[in-house]
């Protein structure tokens, strides 16, 4: 019944799982979308084959909590950085905790991380592991 | 503490100064009820009044995104600025929620001066339609042009969201005569526009019709094809014709096929002529007074229920009372008259207060 004054540690989890480029395989995106929302996230799905850009504009004006980018093309090493960049130019890289799934090679995960992608979730790895991750650091506010 | 808590002045001027993250922030301090957003909006309010809201409904599938997407475009192509706020329902189990509303908004991809914003229920009560009022306003202190608030029409909660705009419009997919009477009475009355989407396909005439012998529209309604200014004229004509125009509001019934942005035209110059009649009429200003009461009305219900909880918890909490109503040690009239004595008491004395 109260409303007011729930405070921050009620806050609902808004997350943004996005696909980019030309890779149009969502199956494993719907999957995760899914089982964000039965974990109490509200979640943007963006649909396929988006560019960095409108990932950047929806992740900015959605002020989504977290950016998870599923990527299965290869094309990572580019894709990522673009949206990260637009995320900074808009001021939103800060508190924006930015995930990738997807098929990427172990060589290219330290770049990414470098690039300030928070983890990366491969093939296989179990849904609660990411949802937790996601609980225990979504960015404060 | 945290290093991400804004100041709240700093994110007031930011929005003003027409920072996107700065009102995508403000949506979010909205939605989430976070410490100090009541000040926030309070704030705003003095900077709103310059858009124009419109409120669309209709059932699922009958094609609310795609024609706002279409809408926006159109309204970008003449120079105006957007809002959109998308509603979606949440899970009453997990609060969660897909929104997905985005995905059709594809006209407008990448260009920021269309601020797209999806929204869940959230579960509560009357809250959203506080949210959505609050969002808007949040746009309308933005200084965007037009704002669109979408939401699937079913039950009195989307009524209240949709009320919250100037003009609305409920769409009516075509087919069965029955999409008609399984209508809400409560969606039909509020209908300033009627809009039957995806028009090209089978039985569109048929519920044009039945829809226009509803409102008891005549059939010689004007057909398509004049600009701003020739729209003028016509509504000029129109107050001389008929005596009562002036006070009344018929609600057009218009043909889209948002697809292909067929119609969507017409549709727009309907919810101008609203716009004028409202403007023309005084109605709009008569409508602003009639929903900020309702707004100090919702806000009391919610603060009061506030102060009646923090009294209950502050006694135990209800199950304690529950319990004592079971075992016929009490009756709920009489815990009731119990919880609210020290507040009724308050409210007596507070009148001489208020003279003095």
């Amino acid at each position: 019944m109260s409303t007011e004054n729930t405070g921050n540690d009620q806050r609902t989890i808004r997350c943004m799982v996005a696909k980019v480029g030309l890779d149009g395989h969502d199956r494993g995106a719907r999957v995760v979308a899914r089982a964000f929302r039965d974990a109490g996230f509200e979640v943007i799905y963006s649909g396929l084959h988006k560019a960095p850009d409108e990932i950047v504009q929806a992740a900015v004006q959605e002020d989504v909590d977290v950016l998870g980018i599923s990527i299965l093309s290869g094309a990572h090493n580019t894709l990522v950085p673009k949206i990260i960049d637009g995320l900074e130019e808009y001021g939103a890289k800060d508190d924006t905790l930015v995930l990738v799934g997807g098929v990427i090679p172990k060589e290219d995960r330290e770049g990414l991380k470098e690039e300030d992608v928070a983890a990366i979730f491969g093939p296989g790895t179990p849904i609660d592991e990411t949802i937790d991750f996601i609980r225990e650091n979504v960015p404060e506010r | 503490m945290s290093g991400g808590r804004e100041d709240k002045d700093d994110l007031v001027e930011r929005l003003l100064g027409g920072d996107q993250r700065a009102l995508a922030r403000v949506i979010s301090k909205i939605e989430d009820r976070s410490p100090g957003y009541r000040e926030l909006v309070s704030r705003l309010h003095r900077h709103t009044g310059n858009a124009e809201v419109i409120g669309m409904t209709g059932a699922p599938g009958s094609g609310k995104s795609t024609l706002v997407d279409k809408m926006a475009e159109m309204y970008r192509e003449r120079g105006e600025t957007v809002g959109v706020i998308a509603i979606d329902p949440s899970s009453p189990f997990t609060g969660g929620a897909v929104l997905g509303d985005r995905i059709r908004m594809a006209s407008n991809v990448g260009d920021m001066d269309v601020f797209f914003r999806s929204m869940s229920a959230r579960g509560t009560l009357g809250g959203l339609s506080t949210a959505t009022t609050d969002a808007v306003r949040a746009l309308d202190a933005f200084g965007k042009d037009r704002i669109i608030i979408e939401t699937v029409g079913a039950g009195q909660n989307e009524v209240d969201i949709v009320r919250t705009a100037d003009t609305v419009a409920v769409l009516v997919p075509p087919g069965s005569g029955d999409a008609i009477q399984t209508l809400k009475a409560g969606i039909l009355e509020i209908a300033d526009v009627f809009v039957v989407n995806k028009a090209d396909r089978e039985g569109a005439n048929r519920t044009v019709k039945e829809l226009r012998e509803m409102v008891g529209d005549l059939p010689s309604m004007p057909t398509g094809h004049h600009g701003a200014d020739e729209m003028e004229m016509f509504s000029d004509e129109t107050t001389e014709d008929e005596d009562d125009s002036e006070d009344d509001w018929t609600p057009p019934v218009i043909e889209t096929v948002a697809k292909t942005g067929e119609g969507v035209e017409g549709f727009l110059e309907e919810v101008g002529r609203h716009r004028s009649w409202l403007v023309e009429s005084g109605e709009i200003e008569e409508q602003a007074r009639e929903r900020y009461a309702a707004e100090i009305r919702t806000l009391l219900r919610q603060d009061t229920a506030d102060i009646v909880q923090d009294e209950i918890d502050a006694r135990g909490g209800i199950d304690e009372y529950a319990e004592r109503v079971l075992r016929k040690e009490t009756d709920p009239y009489a815990v009731v008259a119990e919880i609210l004595e020290p507040i009724e008491e308050c409210v007596r004395e507070k009148p001489e207060g208020r003279d003095g």
